[in-house]
């Protein structure tokens, strides 16, 4: 029983912990801070309540949004209706079945009534109601439910519900990923605990995060990334213990080629990266530390407050008008500098312990959801693996991934290639009324998969030769079909 | 090698995948002094594979060759001996993630089958979690328990041979996640329920009726789980070719204004494509999955 409590208490909400808040299928990803207006599905409440509820627990709103933990099972009540219609000859649409006006539910939710008891009004008061058949009722009452519910369930979040939430609510900030399309990735890739994976992804961090969950904090995981700094937000919402950072790693794909040359230097500083006094005090107003998004989020927070702490100086100083005040300054911009020279310092430290994952080639998986041209991406960083590992191409759309497998089949070092979809339908299980749900994803994207083998030299000249015969057979082939 | 940890060398005892050709795969136990005979030659175990990296190509003594690679819980899939059906990668992915699989996770599973899934599991729970997994038939509860060992993967995992429907998983209050794939998956919703952690977790079920679904989804709503979904996923294999598509000749075209010398440029009489094709026929249909969460009790 000891055990018990111990164990609850770890499910209990925190502060700054973060959850995914749930009605129905849709989802959103919120941190738990204090006194903080959260807008969900239209509506707006605070969070400070649910801290020390239990993770999964259900809440309602009440006025002044203020959370309320649900009572357990006071949902399923008595809207059962005692008569019912055996079909529809009866149901005529005129509009004028409901007698009670907008306004008149408007007062009803003004006077606190529960989502339940406007339903229960609603049939009350709808002439038609008891000529529905059953199933016609059960549907009436459960699209009435979902438009006056007015509970939201807080979860702790899960690489499932994640990809869910991004899927329905942002598909273009995860390159249209969908859910099971990821699931696919991280089977196909075979992640799991103590291997090294290379991930390049521009799906905000969810499949980063997805990986680093299958992990479970053994292993490492190396993010390549474009451009100026690894962008994961959606690695945060994973609300990941302290611990499975230390295995996060992030390499810079403009230096792979110099990597690949081996004439990346780690050792010394960037020359051009050296920061200069007055480049310091033009990025303390436009690249303040937090839009960084290294680092894990005590440390951001951490600068937010030295970087108030510094501006709140400031402007007392400023207004003071004196000479010391712009000593101070001159002695602020030169802490910055040597804070800045900490960062880049720490900068190289990240980039040599990468590289030196990296050099040794001997990665065990590659993962990749981009926008970019996945071929080029491929080509480039499938060199760090080592033979007879899984690969895997993510790609919303399917030509690039065909130039792939092409340029693949011509390079050799590749088995197993396979260029997959996957097609998802759900269904509504109810005795009597089982089908397939009416509408239905069109599509979740493309995959291309497949194992490295050792590299062959001889192979790249015979391959060669086998892919200029081969469309001649296919024509061959097509002239029979 | 383990199926859930990685080695470069292939070693006397590992269980490798050779690597024949285009979907043509088989397993092997490498064993000193040993041989396995190929459609390429003969491969001898000794000299061709101990030692060797993963990956390298072995030339086998008919001239042709054959790639060896390190086992993976989705190559097992597709070269296992079959005892019963199997479930394949595709399901296989949609239900790691649907039952929130990761290292650590406590698991439940009946029946073992031929294991094709119970190896995807052991990969993703490792290398903290185990897995239950109970088998009526004996000697595929042995056969199982067997491979798990020379697998490496024995000490993540417990076979039980009983009935499910009947005694349960033998365990009560540990599991994480529940996975049925057995004929009357509602008689086993119950021991399913008791074998979970009070904190809850997910349930999945696979059957290839709807009648099955029907019956399974009924129980599950009686025994109190939630956000329960049936769903179907197939798998599209697009089978990219090289097209020359011919172009038809209308022959010359005294409208359209055209330089003298154009006249002789003719147009191509046929064009280069590179696209896909689905198979002709394909799997339309493995089984429903449905799933759920059992709520805190």
């Amino acid at each position: 029983m000891a055990d018990n409590v111990e164990e609850d208490s770890l499910d209990r909400i925190k502060e700054g912990d973060y959850v995914v808040l749930k009605r129905g299928d849709i989802f959103k990803a919120v941190q738990i801070q204090p006194k903080k207006k959260v807008i969900f599905e239209k509506q707006w409440f605070f969070l400070d309540n649910a801290v020390g509820q239990l993770h999964g627990s259900t809440f309602e709103i009440a006025s002044g949004g203020i959370l309320q933990p649900r009572k357990p099972k006071d949902t399923e009540s008595s809207t059962d209706a005692k008569e019912a219609g055996t079909d529809n000859r009866n149901i005529v649409d005129d509009g004028k079945s409901q007698k009670l006006t907008r306004d008149d539910i408007e007062n009803l939710k003004e006077q606190g009534l529960k989502d339940q008891e406007i339903i229960q009004q609603l049939v009350e008061n709808s002439s038609t109601f008891s000529g529905k058949t059953k199933y016609s009722q059960d549907k009436y009452i459960k699209k009435k439910k979902k438009k006056y519910e007015n509970t939201v369930t807080i979860l702790k979040p899960s690489c499932r519900i994640l990809a869910m939430m991004y899927h329905g609510r942002d598909p273009g900030k995860i390159c249209h990923l969908r859910y099971n399309m990821l699931a696919q990735m991280l089977t196909l890739a075979n992640i799991h605990a103590g291997s090294k994976v290379l991930v390049f992804e521009t799906c905000a961090g969810l499949v980063l995060g997805s990986v680093m969950e299958r992990m479970g904090g053994y292993g490492s995981v190396i993010q390549m990334y474009p451009g100026g700094g690894p962008v994961r937000a959606g690695v945060e919402s994973f609300g990941f213990p302290a611990h499975f950072h230390d295995m996060l790693h992030e390499f810079p794909i403009c230096h792979v080629n110099a990597l690949l040359a081996g004439t990346l230097d780690t050792t010394a500083k960037d020359p051009d990266a050296v920061p200069n006094q007055s480049d310091l005090a033009a990025e303390e107003e436009q690249n303040p530390p937090k839009a960084e998004p290294t680092g894990s989020p005590e440390e951001i927070k951490m600068e937010e407050i030295k970087m108030e702490e510094i501006k709140m100086e400031t402007n007392s100083g400023a207004d003071d008008g004196y000479n010391p005040a712009k000593e101070e300054r001159e002695k602020r911009i030169e802490a910055k500098a040597q804070e800045k020279k900490v960062k880049q310092e720490d900068k190289r430290k990240k980039l040599a312990s990468a590289a030196a994952l990296l050099e040794g080639r001997n990665a065990d998986g590659l993962v990749i959801a981009s926008r970019f041209h996945p071929c080029p991406v491929l080509m480039g960083l499938i060199k760090f693996l080592s033979p007879s590992r899984p690969f895997v191409v993510y790609s919303q759309y399917k030509e690039p991934l065909i130039e792939c497998y092409t340029k693949l089949k011509e390079l050799g070092g590749t088995v197993n290639l396979r260029l997959t979809d996957t097609w998802l339908r759900h269904y509504q299980v109810l005795p009597n009324r089982t089908h397939p749900l009416l509408l239905m994803s069109g599509g979740g994207g493309y995959i291309l998969s497949g194992t490295t083998v050792a590299e062959d030299q001889s192979k790249r000249a015979g391959s060669r030769r086998a892919e200029e015969l081969a469309p001649k057979r296919l024509k061959v082939e097509d002239a029979d079909g | 090698m383990s199926f859930v940890e990685y080695s470069d060398l292939i070693q006397n005892g590992d269980v490798a995948i050779v690597y024949l050709g285009h979907d043509s795969m088989m397993p092997v136990k490498v064993q000193q002094g040993a041989q396995t005979q190929t459609r390429y030659g003969v491969i001898r175990h000794s000299s061709d594979l101990i030692g060797q990296r993963y990956g390298s190509k072995v030339t086998c003594n008919k001239g042709g060759w054959v790639y060896v690679l390190h086992p993976t819980p989705e190559l097992w899939t597709v070269t296992l001996p079959h005892r019963t059906q199997i479930l394949y990668t595709t399901d296989i992915a949609t239900i790691t993630m649907m039952l929130e699989l990761k290292p650590g996770s406590v698991v439940c599973e009946s029946g073992t089958g031929s294991g094709s899934l119970s190896h995807a599991i052991l990969r993703s729970i490792a290398p903290s979690g185990h897995l239950h997994t109970v088998e009526f038939h004996q000697q595929r509860a042995e056969k199982a328990a067997e491979e798990f060992k020379e697998h490496r993967v024995d000490r993540l995992v417990t076979v039980r041979n009983q009935d499910v429907c009947k005694d349960g998983f033998g365990v009560t209050g540990v599991a994480d996640a529940v996975f049925l794939d057995i004929p009357s998956p509602w008689e086993a919703v119950g021991h399913a329920k008791a074998a979970m952690k009070r904190q809850g977790g997910r349930v999945s079920s696979f059957s290839p009726c709807i009648e099955q679904v029907q019956r399974t989804c009924e129980a599950l709503a009686d025994q109190g789980f939630e956000e329960i979904s049936t769903l179907e996923v197939l798998l599209r294999v697009h089978d990219v070719r090289t097209l020359y598509l011919p172009m038809p000749d209308f022959g010359p075209d005294p409208s359209a204004q055209t330089w003298p010398d154009a006249a002789e440029i003719k147009p191509p009489a046929s064009v280069v494509l590179k696209t896909t094709t689905l198979p002709r026929e394909t799997q339309g249909h493995t089984g429903y999955l449905t799933f759920a969460t059992k709520p805190r009790t």
